[in-house]
């Protein structure tokens, strides 16, 4: 479904369902150079499991239009203001990497209208290797392969797929290859910006749970813990689970692992 | 050593798409002969169907033998996934049949393998899709082809038997221009020599028969996805950008944008046409492909060694291989193909039908039969086999002689093979002397 908030079209990926508000709502966000076709698996199960999904695709990626958002406090307010477009008071956030920064600091943003925040991929601050950084800006293919080098375990890179007939890191590659130049650096310098990620996690008080991959090189399960002490006022304190055989791109190489995960969290929560 | 993130053909000519056996350890590929899959519960089942966990439900739609060989295509191609088909014409039906229906139109180079030429030409007409055909170095013609209905461009890598090399960034940039994709049939020069994708096709197929399995013993077909093109920008393809009934209202192109080509052609094309592969095929065929860089390598020094044979040769009147700078796309197989134009060419004989008859009944080595990219060295008379039911002004258009030979240079000694075609030039030499 596309909507135009603040003037710009929003492409929103709904799981195969049509969007229904009465029903609790879950809210997914893509991360740098993305768009929602990274959410799909999880987005079709929650869609069938009593909840209403919107992954959309953020300002400028995908079939969004508008301006690219540069900061992740604006990625924050406009994931509020599209949650207000589409009158949902309370919802539940997902957000993976760039987009659980987005997740996180809207959550300590409005921590009334969240219900639950599931951070993938997370590490707060979250610097980016200067390499990547450039490359990004010069030499998008240098940089593609570079993500696609850190986002995956070996077998990812290399092995069988879950998803028969599907090359993982190729899909990845032109996924990120069609967002327009640029999109992908302002991303990553967004993220590596962002430095209020452990002050502003003391502002969640809703039940949190990060999720993180066994074998992420990007957010490696050891640098996600210090965002979990921060999160002192999550309800419950924030959980920690971490993915057997996934690397970073969790979605595409355990989907129905992070799949039950989600589920089981917006269930309970 | 090859960039961070990526893995050289060899590499991936021999591990992508599998990983040892989770069950048993097995390093080989096993061969997952079952037609069907246990659901661990309903709910799993139900998950399967409504396409919100992956794996494997029935073999017609995939396997997890098949499945290797797709990505492992499809890496070596550098795509974003591959399906695979019972066979190189079962593959470009599915494209074909993907993207359009009743009403569709097709731009095609002339210079096109015979069965492909009978797909297009004669057979996809009575289900309402016509194609135009068009002389591959011919951009204008190109131009001039499309229509308001045309829903694809297509050209082989290099064309059988004529070896027209396909300009894929001049073809590719015209169809972009016209927001149409191409696709590439790239069987006769196989990944290890060209990669039409990084070229700039859209979409690329094999048959899978020919130099991917290389031992002449299965037959199939790969197609690949470089999951580049905008589908939903274009506005000229309702199957993968409108919400599909005979799939839970599905718009493909918005379920993944990249991936929407080939999930169409997998949930309704393989479903409902059916001509999957065999894992036993792709088992076969995998063998082989672990190879496939290697033996183009010596497909392409035999290849050379015969060219430049005949090419010096007084009964030969001439030699079509792209890498003589006698041939009209010599410059441009330079740029395409600078490893090599694969193991297939063609020559005229002095003497016509007649000394074609001859030639090819004195060699030993050389195997008379319908097939290229066989291990071993092949040769036909196309003019009365794989091209017959071409029309004379069509055969010359492309590029077919009445005493054309073609050759597909296997991996033998090339010394035997250059005194196998010896004695078939002595032959002729004996029948034109009369
Ligand atoms: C270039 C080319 N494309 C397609 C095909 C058709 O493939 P198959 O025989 O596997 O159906 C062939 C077979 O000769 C071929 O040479």
């Amino acid at each position: 479904m596309d909507i135009q908030l603040q003037g710009d079209t929003v492409r929103l990926y709904h799981g195969g369902r049509p969007f229904n508000k009465d029903l609790p709502a879950i809210l997914l966000l893509h991360g740098a150079g993305h768009d929602h076709s990274v959410w799909t698996f999880q987005a079709r199960h929650l869609a069938q499991r009593g909840f209403t999904v919107i992954a959309p695709d953020l300002p400028a990626h995908g079939r969004s239009g508008g301006a690219q958002l540069a900061s992740i406090e604006a990625l924050a307010n406009w994931t509020l203001a599209l949650a207000d477009a589409l009158g949902l008071a309370r919802i539940r956030l997902a957000g993976h990497s760039m987009g659980s920064l987005i997740a996180l600091a809207a959550a300590a943003a409005a921590p009334r209208r969240i219900a639950a925040l599931a951070l993938l991929g997370s590490v707060a601050p979250m610097p980016v290797a200067p390499a990547l950084l450039e490359a990004a800006k010069e030499d998008r293919a240098r940089a593609h392969d570079m993500i696609n080098q850190w986002s995956y375990t070996p077998r990812g890179q290399l092995g069988a797929s879950p998803t028969p007939g599907s090359w993982l890191t190729g899909a990845n590659r032109s996924l990120m290859e069609r967002q327009a130049p640029g999109v992908l650096a302002t991303d990553l310098a967004a993220c590596n910006a962002w430095q209020d990620g452990l002050a502003t996690a003391g502002g969640v008080v809703c039940p949190t749970l990060l999720i993180c991959g066994e074998r992420d090189q990007m957010t490696p399960p050891r640098a996600v813990k210090p965002l979990r002490d921060a999160l002192v006022n999550a309800q419950g304190g924030a959980r920690m689970m971490e993915i057997p055989g996934a690397g970073h791109a969790l979605m595409a190489e355990t989907p129905d692992a992070i799949s039950d995960a989600l589920r089981g969290f917006f269930t309970d929560t | 050593m090859t960039q961070p993130g990526s893995f050289g053909r060899e590499t991936l000519a021999l591990h992508a798409g599998q990983s040892p056996d989770p069950a048993h350890g097995s390093r080989a590929t096993p061969i997952h002969f079952t037609t069907s899959y246990v659901f661990p519960d309903a709910e799993h089942a139900a998950a399967l169907f409504n396409q919100e966990r992956p794996g494997h439900v029935y073999s017609r739609i995939s396997n997890p033998t098949t499945a290797v060989l797709e990505e492992r295509v499809a890496a070596l191609e550098g795509g974003v996934g591959g399906l695979a088909t019972a066979s190189g014409q079962a593959a470009l039906h599915l494209a074909i049949a993907t993207l359009t229906g009743a009403g569709g139109h097709v731009v095609a180079s002339r210079a096109l393998y015979g069965g492909s030429h009978n797909l297009l030409g004669y057979t996809l007409p009575r289900f309402g899709i016509q194609t135009t055909f068009v002389d591959t170095a011919d951009i204008d013609a190109w131009r001039a082809a499309i229509r308001p209905e045309t829903a694809l461009l297509f050209g082989e890598s290099v064309g059988n038997p004529g070896l027209d090399v396909l300009d894929i960034p001049a073809v590719a940039a015209l169809a972009h221009e016209n927001k149409l994709p191409l696709l590439v049939d790239a069987t006769l020069v196989s990944p290890a020599l060209q990669q039409p994708l990084a070229l700039g096709a859209d979409l690329v197929m094999h048959s899978a028969t020919k130099y991917l399995g290389g031992h002449g013993v299965a037959v199939g077909g790969v197609l690949v996805d470089g999951g580049r093109f905008d589908w939903e920008a274009s506005g000229r393809f309702p199957t993968l950008t409108e919400p599909y009934d005979g799939f839970h209202g599905m718009d493909f192109a918005e379920e993944s944008p990249v991936a929407a080509f080939l999930l169409r052609a997998r949930r309704e094309g393989l479903r409902d046409f059916g001509a999957c592969l065999s894992p036993m095929n792709a088992f076969q065929i995998l063998q082989g492909l672990e190879t496939l860089p290697l033996r183009m390598r010596a497909h392409v020094a035999n290849t050379r060694a015969v060219a430049t044979h005949l090419a010096a040769h007084p009964l030969v009147e001439r030699v079509a291989y792209p890498e003589l700078e006698s041939h009209r796309d010599h410059a441009l197989a330079a740029r395409l193909l600078p490893d090599g134009c694969g193991g297939v060419l063609s020559f005229e004989l002095r003497g016509g039908r007649e000394a074609g008859r001859v030639f090819i009944g004195a060699l030993r080595l050389f195997s008379h039969l319908a097939n290229v990219g066989d291990a071993k060295s092949l040769v036909i008379h196309p003019a009365s086999t794989t091209h017959f039911r071409m029309s004379a002004a069509d055969l010359a258009a492309a590029g077919i002689g009445e005493g054309t030979i073609r050759l597909s240079v296997g991996l033998e000694s090339a010394g035997d093979l250059l005194a196998d075609l010896e004695r078939g030039l002595y032959a002729v030499g004996k029948l034109l002397k009369g």
